[in-house]
């Protein structure tokens, strides 16, 4: 009896060590020096020179930025309604395909992770340009008589993370919905609810951990994303993973850069915590906890 | 002048990451070594750091068969990567890079560069005497140059109707040109044009000048298709844009109506170089290196295959004169090159220079 109480004190350790490792080697120590960067100079040759420096944060302060993240944000809002709205019709009626055709349909919607990103990028460049492909049908179906300003766009940008990141909302939703016990709509239909009572009282509520964590996916890359705003939108209106990376690679201001990337992972920790919490409290984990 | 394809950004930003070791190397400058002009070269091997497709692929290969040194080559993306490797502390294993001049400056300034000694590299003597008046290095003290040229106007005659000359052309753009022209992305670049429209220099640190470039930039942005440093030339091709900023060995001259002017108020000369690393262990091999590459064939190659004008007369005689008449921007002469402001090192004026692009493209 003893010995069981130790085992199980023990397990939970064990088992979660490599993770943790993980964690600790990949996430916490980068993160740590990224940190620890915010509050040093930059060197002029680029790097770090290790004198206390204020003043990193309160250029951070600047409203310039502020716009640029609430730019990016918003852009990267809207891809994540829009992909919800796409994606969870999509994961629903994937989970309800016959098993064959189950498979043919997850494989498709992978497929388009196994090509280069940069390439599929470079091919809405095709699509969308005043001479594309876009442009050109909507003329021939008279449409419209000249061509749309469709590239270098806000638009072109939520077209491309949408079009990257939709795989990432519909797969956990996907998960979500095929847990999903039929029986529990069958009891929802008995007691005599309408379809769409069904699926706002029973399925909605039960597949938001899904939902929830696709968001999480899709918001997270769009947010961080960089090359799409320079190659679909043009650099004319930068997104705050543009702002880092320059920080980076061209100012050779890591110190900066720093703040602004610990700003957005900030928000990121935020959400994510938001999400978990909301997750626990809806699969009802916290009832047996 | 070399920078990042779109298909690098990332790998240069994990690596960029990944060298976060240190601060740059506090070594002062130092008295040259001694070299020996006699020494083995065959014991002796080099690592060269350039971006990719910047020389010949058999260059390694040649060089063995002629010295018995064997090369490696590691490729960067961008001038920040590979100084981001060069100052990390430590030694990077890199005999040779290939630099932009301001970073070769830069560089030089941190005592991380062995100087050049001429008498190891005989074949400086093919190079354009105005080659040795370049305002980063001026004599070729620590680099010797690879590429150079300039940034201009590239146009597509059949759509403008007009000849552009002035870089008003493209801040404020005749109305049919409206969101029909590119500037470049890259902030150095992204500031030229104002720059010289308003009289000021491409190196500029003056708070009041920028702010005037400042305003010009977020002035011409209403115009604009899009800054754009890669697609450019086959957005000219295509019609979708009818003049863009653009470096003169990207612009597609050779297609029918496309030319490329340098606008009158005047432009800049970027210049690539190579630079023997203090670090190295084989300078007499490195300096072999270099004279190797200004052998007029081998330097050629430059001229032929990316297009870019170099910096030697012998090698720039015997380029092909079917090419010339393509990509008319070859023939510039050093003399006009000259007439081109030279890119230093903006030093502590780098931040200011970011942060105006980020005005410009945050709103």
């Amino acid at each position: 009896m003893r010995g069981r109480v130790r085992r199980l004190r023990a397990e939970p350790f064990v088992l979660l060590g490599p993770g943790l490792a993980y964690l600790l080697v990949f996430l916490v120590v980068p993160l740590g020096l990224v940190l620890s960067y915010t509050v040093f100079k930059r060197g002029r040759f680029g790097g770090i020179v290790y004198e206390a420096n204020g003043g990193n944060f309160a250029r951070a302060a600047d409203p310039i930025y502020a716009d640029v993240l609430m730019h990016s944000v918003t852009l990267a809002l809207i891809t994540t309604v829009l992909a919800l709205l796409i994606g969870y019709p999509t994961a629903y009626v994937i989970a309800h395909l016959p098993a064959r055709w189950k498979a043919f349909a997850l494989v498709a919607v992978v497929l388009p992770f196994w090509t280069n990103f940069l390439i599929r990028t470079y091919a809405w460049i095709v699509l969308l340009n005043s001479q594309g492909l876009v442009n050109s049908a909507l003329i021939d179906l008279g449409l419209v008589d000249k061509p749309l300003q469709l590239l270098y766009t806000d638009g072109a940008i939520v077209t491309g993370l949408l079009y990257a990141y939709l795989p990432l909302m519909i797969l956990p939703l996907y998960s979500a919905i095929e847990r999903l016990d039929p029986q529990l709509r069958e009891a929802s239909a008995n007691l005599g609810a309408h379809p769409a009572r069904t699926f706002l009282s029973v399925t909605l509520p039960l597949t938001l951990p899904g939902t929830l964590t696709g968001c999480v996916f899709v918001f997270v890359p769009s947010l961080g994303n960089f090359v799409i705003p320079e190659l679909l939108g043009g650099g004319k209106r930068i997104m705050v993973g543009n702002l880092i990376r320059d920080q980076f690679l061209k100012a050779r201001d890591w110190p900066f850069g720093s703040v602004l990337a610990a700003a957005v992972v900030a928000v990121l920790i935020l959400l994510l915590t938001a999400q978990a919490w909301t997750a626990r409290r809806f699969s009802g984990e916290e009832d047996h906890a | 002048m070399r920078r990042m394809s779109a298909a690098t950004l990332t790998a240069a930003l994990v690596l960029t990451l990944a060298a976060c070791g240190g601060g740059p190397s506090s070594e002062g400058p130092a008295a040259p070594d001694q070299l020996d002009p006699s020494a083995d070269l065959s014991k002796q091997t080099l690592t060269i750091s350039n971006w990719d497709k910047y020389m010949p692929e058999d260059l390694p290969a040649t060089f063995k068969a002629k010295t018995g040194t064997t090369v490696t080559v590691t490729k960067h993306a961008t001038n920040e990567e590979v100084v981001a490797k060069l100052t990390a502390g430590g030694d990077s294993g890199i005999d040779v890079a290939f630099v932009s001049g301001q970073y070769a400056q830069a560089l030089a300034e941190q005592g991380l560069l062995e100087p050049i000694h001429p008498e190891l590299v005989p074949n400086l003597k093919n190079l354009s005497p105005e080659a040795t008046q370049l305002a980063y290095d001026k004599g070729n003290k620590y680099s010797v140059p690879y590429t150079w040229g300039t940034t201009g106007l590239c146009y597509r005659r059949d759509l403008t109707g007009y000849d552009p000359d002035s870089w008003k052309d493209l801040l404020d753009p005749r109305p049919a040109l409206k969101n029909k022209v590119t500037m470049l992305a890259t902030e150095r670049w992204l500031m030229l044009p104002a720059q010289k429209v308003l009289g000021f220099s491409a190196n500029t640190q003056d708070k009041a000048q920028l702010d005037q470039v400042k305003d010009t930039l977020v002035k011409a942005k209403g115009n604009l298709l899009a800054f754009d440093d890669t697609t450019f030339g086959d957005r000219l091709k295509s019609g979708e844009v009818a003049l863009a900023e653009a470096w003169d060995g990207w612009c597609p001259t050779d297609q029918k109506d496309i030319k490329f002017v340098v606008p009158k108020e005047g432009s800049d000369l970027w210049v690539d170089t190579m630079v023997i690393l203090k670090s190295s262990k084989n300078k007499e091999a490195a300096h072999a290196f270099i004279n190797d590459v200004l052998d007029p064939e081998v330097h050629g190659w430059a001229v032929s295959n990316i297009l870019y004008k170099v910096p030697n007369a012998a090698a720039m005689a015997k380029v092909d004169p079917a090419l010339l008449k393509n990509y008319p921007a070859l023939a510039m002469t050093p003399a006009d090159l000259l007439k081109g402001e030279g890119l230093v090192d903006l030093g502590d004026a780098g931040p200011a220079y970011t942060q105006i692009a980020t005005e410009v493209t945050a709103k």
